[in-house]
């Protein structure tokens, strides 16, 4: 029974993520969200490298790689492609923060300017995972990557804030940009939808921890992506036309209580801790909350 | 019918007629009059094609392979520093094997900076695994593109090609071109047939990542289409040949070569001012020929060593350079010569746009005959 | 040409890579508490949780690699990790 039902997976499985992988959930999930009318377009990354080594694809749909920094350039063409062929399917590109945020900005940047009917799903790891954790524009403040160490001279990690790519986008005239998270599915899903079935590029940015980058163990994943979210450090909110429209609510905690469950963020809390570091990540949290307004007023006691 | 134009129109004239469905490029000099006169042609829907104007020539190419892999016919024409962006590109459109042709205006490569002709730019590539094929003059740099759609979209190839014409000296100069008819070329180039494409109805995974286990054999199976591409465009030219007149079957092309003691060796338009230079010493009384190359990748070894096989001297004119061997077109002579007997000498010639004369020619011709070679011809005093 | 040309393949393939062979710990599913909320199928990185027909769930233990991410979401506690003897 479970063999038959494996045949109706449209991302299957068989790749090779590591166990727990969060990205590897979100190419299920987008994939659940488009059905079989969709064409793929992936950069070079880990979820490309896990997941088509010849001739294991992964892949139920049309699936095309190219180069690392080109995804946004290729998906213009096959969208110009099918459009002068008459033909319906939605093209999609799949991206991680590397080639979104760093190295692919250029493509990016044309593809939405023109103004081509694609959706862009950037999944967010944070990192560059497929090289071993290197720093990318997405790396949160704080964080230690293989090229922000921590040392003598650098006892707080990355010391550059993440790029805020969403409104990058929306500045393009993006008509419809949106983050998510794997650890709300029904909600990602419902975005990408809303994202293909929207004329004009589409920006989502998925929130997809990775257990080996980030240093958790590997059934953590999701309980890490609902802790971003708590802390008020991942804001899960939707821009339509450039105004933010929805961003969901939570009653925020401490934003220690996602840092010391990860290893990238050990060097704050031993060997001594690092209130400073801490208390300006916790102005980053706070920021974000008054920006999107996502705090849940507690109601004041009636008089 | 015969008319008097610009290099760059009768390129867009011909491209036109091949009836690309997406075309994307960025402008560059000595590139723009092709897609300036092509994004006219769709704004007047002469030309039923999507233009896409992007933001740099790495996105022109990139685009184009997404069209190229979702099943159109595709256009792009560059040179240059644009080519040098898109190399990244270059190798992976043809490791995808898609058949997409690009005109490119032969150009210099910075630094310094130049916008003059030689043609380092696309022999620079020649390991990408695109055809190459180099103009004389703008009859042929019209005719060699409706061959090198013919040639790149058979199943057995499928590989891409750069169709070359020099920059200034052919893409700006008005010259007679026959022009055939939108029928005349329908009738020769038939509707793009992709081998695969992406495609809903019949999911593919395309450009996969390959293990040690399986890269060397995409690569060998990248080098058998080249070869194959022989046959292809054998098959191609004879067959413009009988639809147009004109015969384009052969790789390289004899000029008074029969009973030549000294042979030149070019590609692209100085062979036309080597022919009159010929011309001239065959009246004086020198046994001297000319071998053009049309097709740089094939290269054309064996055709080369047949074509050369009764001469003594041997004089290729590079206009590029290998820096720290040699012009990549006399390296490549030598190999095909190698154990004929015939002395080769190689000459650096009319880098970034320097002028040849017939004279030039003829001083060539000298050296080679008193056995200096293998030098930069013509350089300025002040670094000798 | 006997390789797929451009690097290129039909879908299904991978399902011939069983990733089931990396497992240390596995999923050992308890049918009688699962109260049949389906997140464990629907968050699984393999997507290899699938319904029964009592609809309860169960793991494919060829893909399995024993994440524990279906431990941690489960609402009823009714899915535990244990250390594979094999």
């Amino acid at each position: 029974m479970a063999k038959v039902e494996q045949e109706h997976e449209l991302f299957t499985a068989g790749h090779r993520a590591c166990g727990g992988c969060g990205p590897a959930l979100a190419a299920r999930l987008l994939l659940k969200a488009t059905g079989k009318n969709v064409i793929i377009a992936a950069s070079t990354g880990c979820m490309e490298v896990f997941s088509t080594p010849y001739p294991e694809t992964a892949w139920g749909v049309p699936w095309i790689h190219s180069l690392f920094e080109n995804v946004a350039a290729v998906a213009s063409g096959i969208e110009a492609s099918l459009k002068k062929q008459g033909r319906s399917e939605k093209v999609v590109c799949i991206a991680g923060d590397g080639a979104t945020f760093d190295i692919g900005v250029l493509c990016i940047s044309g593809a939405f300017e023109r103004g081509h009917d694609i959706t862009y799903v950037c999944y967010d790891n944070e990192a560059y995972m497929n090289t071993g954790i290197q720093r990318s524009g997405a790396t949160p403040y704080g964080a230690s990557t293989t090229t922000t160490p921590t040392g003598a001279c650098a006892p707080g990690g990355n010391p550059l804030p993440k790029k805020d790519m969403p409104a990058i986008l929306a500045a393009h005239g993006a008509p419809y940009v949106a983050t998510a998270s794997i650890a709300y599915p029904n909600d990602f899903v419902k975005k990408v939808r809303r994202a293909i079935n929207t004329p004009g590029p589409c920006y989502i940015q998925v929130h997809t921890p990775c257990c080996t980058g980030w240093g958790f163990e590997s059934g953590e994943t999701l309980a890490m992506a609902k802790l971003a979210i708590e802390t008020g450090l991942w804001v899960n909110y939707e821009m339509v036309n450039g105004t933010v429209e929805k961003a969901k609510k939570v009653r925020r905690k401490p934003v220690e209580e996602y840092l010391s469950r990860q290893k990238r963020f050990r060097h704050l809390f031993r060997p001594a801790r690092q209130d400073d570091e801490i208390a300006k990540i916790q102005a980053i949290a706070d920021a974000n909350a008054e920006r999107f307004g996502i705090d849940i007023k507690v109601k004041e006691p009636a008089e | 019918m015969m008319e008097i134009m610009e290099g760059s129109r009768a390129v867009a004239e011909i491209v036109k007629r091949c009836r690309p469905q997406v075309i994307s490029a960025y402008p560059i000099t000595p590139q723009t009059h092709i897609v300036e006169a092509l994004a006219q042609m769709v704004a007047d829907c002469e030309l039923d094609a999507e233009y896409i104007t992007v933001e740099s020539e790495f996105s022109a190419l990139s685009a184009c392979l997404g069209a190229s892999a979702a099943g159109s016919r595709v256009y792009s024409a560059t040179t240059s520093q644009g080519l040098a962006l898109m190399f990244e590109v270059c190798f992976n459109v043809a490791g995808m094997r898609q058949p997409i042709v690009m005109t490119i205006a032969n150009r210099s490569l910075g630094a310094p900076l130049s916008i003059w002709n030689d043609q380092q730019d696309s022999i620079s590539l020649r390991d990408s695994g695109w055809l190459q094929f180099y103009a004389e003059d703008n009859q042929e740099i019209a005719d060699l593109h409706m061959i090198a759609y013919r040639v790149c979209e058979d199943h057995d190839v499928l590989l891409p090609a750069f169709v070359c014409f020099d920059g200034f000296i052919l893409s700006h100069t008005y010259e007679p071109v026959d022009l055939p008819s939108q029928e005349e070329v329908d009738a020769y180039l038939p509707a793009f047939t992709p081998y695969h494409r992406l495609d809903a109805e019949a999911p593919l995974s395309m450009g996969m990542y390959a293990t040690p286990e399986y890269y060397m054999e995409f690569r060998y199976e990248v080098d058998r289409a080249m070869h194959r591409a022989k046959e292809t465009f054998i098959r191609a030219g004879r067959e413009f040949g009988e639809q147009f007149g004109r015969d384009y079957s052969a790789f390289v092309e004899g000029y008074r070569l029969d009973d030549a003691d000294v042979a030149l060796v070019a590609m692209g338009s100085i062979c036309g001012t080597a022919k009159d230079a010929i011309d001239e010493m065959r009246d004086a009384g020198k046994k001297v020929g000319l071998l053009k190359i049309r097709t740089f990748r094939p290269f054309p070894g064996p055709e080369i060593a047949e074509a050369l096989k009764s001469v003594s001297t041997v004089a290729v004119l590079d206009k590029n350079i290998s820096l720290g061997s040699g012009g990549a077109v006399g390296t490549e002579v030598k190999a095909a010569l190698y154990g004929s007997g015939a002395a080769v000498y190689d000459y650096i010639i009319a880098l970034g746009g320097r002028d040849v004369r017939k004279r030039d020619i003829a001083a060539v011709v000298d050296l080679a005959e008193k056995g200096k070679g293998d030098l930069f011809y013509g350089l300025r005093t002040e670094v000798l | 040409m006997a390789l797929g040309v451009g690097c290129s393949a039909p879908p299904g393939r991978a399902l011939e890579n069983k990733t089931g062979a990396w497992r240390v710990f596995k999923p050992v599913f308890d049918p009688e508490t699962c109260n049949r909320c389906g997140t464990c199928a629907q968050v699984c990185p393999e997507g290899c949780i699938h319904e029964t027909e009592e609809g309860t769930f169960e793991p494919d233990l060829d893909y399995c690699k024993g994440c524990g991410i279906c431990e941690e979401v489960c609402p009823k506690e009714s899915i535990r990790m244990e250390k594979e003897e094999k």
